[in-house]
């Protein structure tokens, strides 16, 4: 497999506050790499950083070969975000749209397929995510699992080769996540390329090939599922198995009661 | 605490640096009206929201200037036995000033702030960055639009308020002070120069321009969630007003340099 995208050395602050620091890594092309880490760690910046929506301080983003770092709007757009979808976080659909014409957005923004092509594709991918029968609907009546659904449907209708993933599982019943999870995977066996940012130790073993941890804007590990189960490393452990067991006697007799007012 | 020399410093760098974002974003949204013509439905949209959309308060606000002028206007020149005037009165003044100036500040309290309020909401719930992501140039799309959109409609507005004050003024002028529609007419028409036409249409081109413009810079810088966007929604409609009056007298001052 080639390397499809190279972070090296990339660090940046945001507001005065180093968000990250130093961070490399490698994404081959087909694969599917889970970057996990708690909440404020810098994960999502990661993602924007390879779309390019922010740049770097220090250090180069090479997408097939070609550091991104300093290209404009216009060559970002054909090198880089042409090749790329991101399901963001709260989905964020164009909330004046239509499913159906947010799925089809980049197709139309294209301009190069016809109308009937257009709605081809877009009906096939709100098929692939079990959502075909939300198409006139608008964002605000869609649940934030099928919001999530449908910002992976756009995200496949584009035709991208890299898919970023923003938290996919985030504040979803166990149900939505299983189904966005199975999505992921059903990308993986397909061998599209998959980046995802989560917190979620189970939806990172279940759909990765390969981790990286971040804490605090450094990478702390980068491997696979099984080596980071069984690193010693304090911080992978921690993060793995915090510790935080509730000891009903000792919490009751350690833990103020809340004031109540009378 | 921050040394007041620094703070100082440290505001007038802030304020450098919100002209220098704010020029950058208005060059880049005239740079792109020749390329906007694939965004037509969109301009289409926004042309009706402001035109159509503030028909409502521009002749609400027209009928009531006109109105009032002409009945404080008579009470001035009775004293004079002058009140056969009035019309020219009301005429110059909402051409040249309280038509372009009162229309602006209606469409930068309803326009303005739904413009900014809308493009902060998609920067906070990442639709912006989202548009990027796709391959859009959100300031293409969502700013030269609007632009075009208020530089189009508010003249058109204005000339609209223009007239329904001058009504506003003969149903006053006829029912109340007994004037005679001919002679109100006749001064009205008479009192006004092409240069006050001119500067009459000239002033809402600024305003629509200076309306768009502060309320798609105020969306598009949000941060800070619900809070931030209620914040540029209010900096938005403040900021307008103010470049508003302050463009009006410069152009007034302008004109009369120039005549």
């Amino acid at each position: 497999m080639s390397i499809l995208l190279e972070l090296d050395g990339v660090t940046l602050a945001l507001g005065g506050r180093e968000v990250l620091h130093d961070v490399s890594f490698r994404v081959q092309r087909g694969e599917t790499k889970v970057i996990l880490g708690a909440s404020g760690s810098g994960k999502s910046t990661i993602l924007k950083l390879i779309l390019g929506l922010i740049r770097p301080d220090r250090g180069s983003i090479r997408i097939n070969g070609r550091d991104i770092t300093q290209l404009d709007e216009r060559e970002l757009q054909h090198c880089c975000r042409e090749h790329m979808a991101m399901v963001f976080q709260n989905a964020a659909l164009f909330d004046s749209l239509t499913v159906r014409e947010n799925v089809g957005y980049r197709l139309r923004e294209r301009g190069t397929r016809s109308g009937d092509e257009i709605e081809k594709i877009v009906e096939e991918s709100l098929r692939f995510v079990g959502l075909d029968d939300v198409l006139e609907k608008m964002p605000a009546e869609l649940s934030g699992g099928m919001r999530k659904r449908v910002g992976i449907a756009r995200a496949l209708a584009s035709g991208a080769e890299v898919i970023l993933y923003d938290e996919p599982t985030a504040g979803l019943d166990p149900i939505n996540t299983c189904l966005i999870t199975r999505l992921i995977l059903k990308l993986k066996a397909q061998h599209v390329t998959q980046i995802v940012v989560t917190h979620d130790l189970e939806t990172a073993d279940s759909v990765a090939e390969s981790i990286l941890m971040i804490q605090r804007g450094r990478v702390i590990f980068e491997g696979t599922s099984q080596e980071m189960k069984q690193s010693h490393d304090q911080e992978v452990r921690f993060f793995i198995d915090p510790g935080c067991r509730f000891d009903h006697e000792h919490e009751a007799t350690v833990l103020p009661r809340p004031v109540i007012p009378p | 605490m921050v040394a007041p020399t620094v703070a100082f410093r440290e505001t007038v760098i802030g304020a450098v640096l919100i002209v220098q974002e704010f020029t950058l974003l208005c060059i880049q949204a005239i740079a792109g009206i020749a390329a906007s013509r694939r965004y037509i439905p969109e301009i289409t949209l926004q042309i009706e929201r402001v035109g159509v959309g503030s028909l409502f308060i521009v002749i609400l606000t027209g009928l009531f200037t006109g109105m009032v002028l002409t009945l404080q206007g008579a009470i001035q020149l009775e004293p004079y036995g002058a009140t056969i005037y009035v019309s020219r009165l009301v005429s110059t003044s909402v051409v040249r000033e309280l038509g372009p100036v009162l229309a602006a500040l209606m469409i930068a309290g309803r326009v303005g702030t739904g413009i900014a309020s809308e493009l902060a909401s998609m920067q906070v719930t990442e639709q912006i960055d989202a548009m990027r992501a796709e391959g859009t140039d959100p300031i293409l799309k969502l700013v030269t639009t609007r632009l075009i959109a208020c530089v189009l409609m508010i003249p058109i507005l204005t000339i609209l308020a223009d007239g329904v004050a001058m009504v506003g003024g003969w149903l006053i002028a006829t029912v109340t002070l007994s004037i005679d529609s001919y002679f109100y007419w006749t001064w009205a028409l008479e009192a006004l120069l092409p240069r006050d036409l001119v500067l009459g249409l000239l002033k809402p081109v600024v305003f629509g321009f200076l309306i768009a413009m502060v309320g798609c810079y105020a969306g598009l810088r949000t941060t800070g969630g619900t809070v931030g966007v209620g914040l540029s929604t209010t900096q938005s409609m403040v900021s307008s007003s103010i470049l508003v009056l302050g463009a009006d007298f410069l152009l007034t001052k302008l004109s009369m340099v120039w005549s």
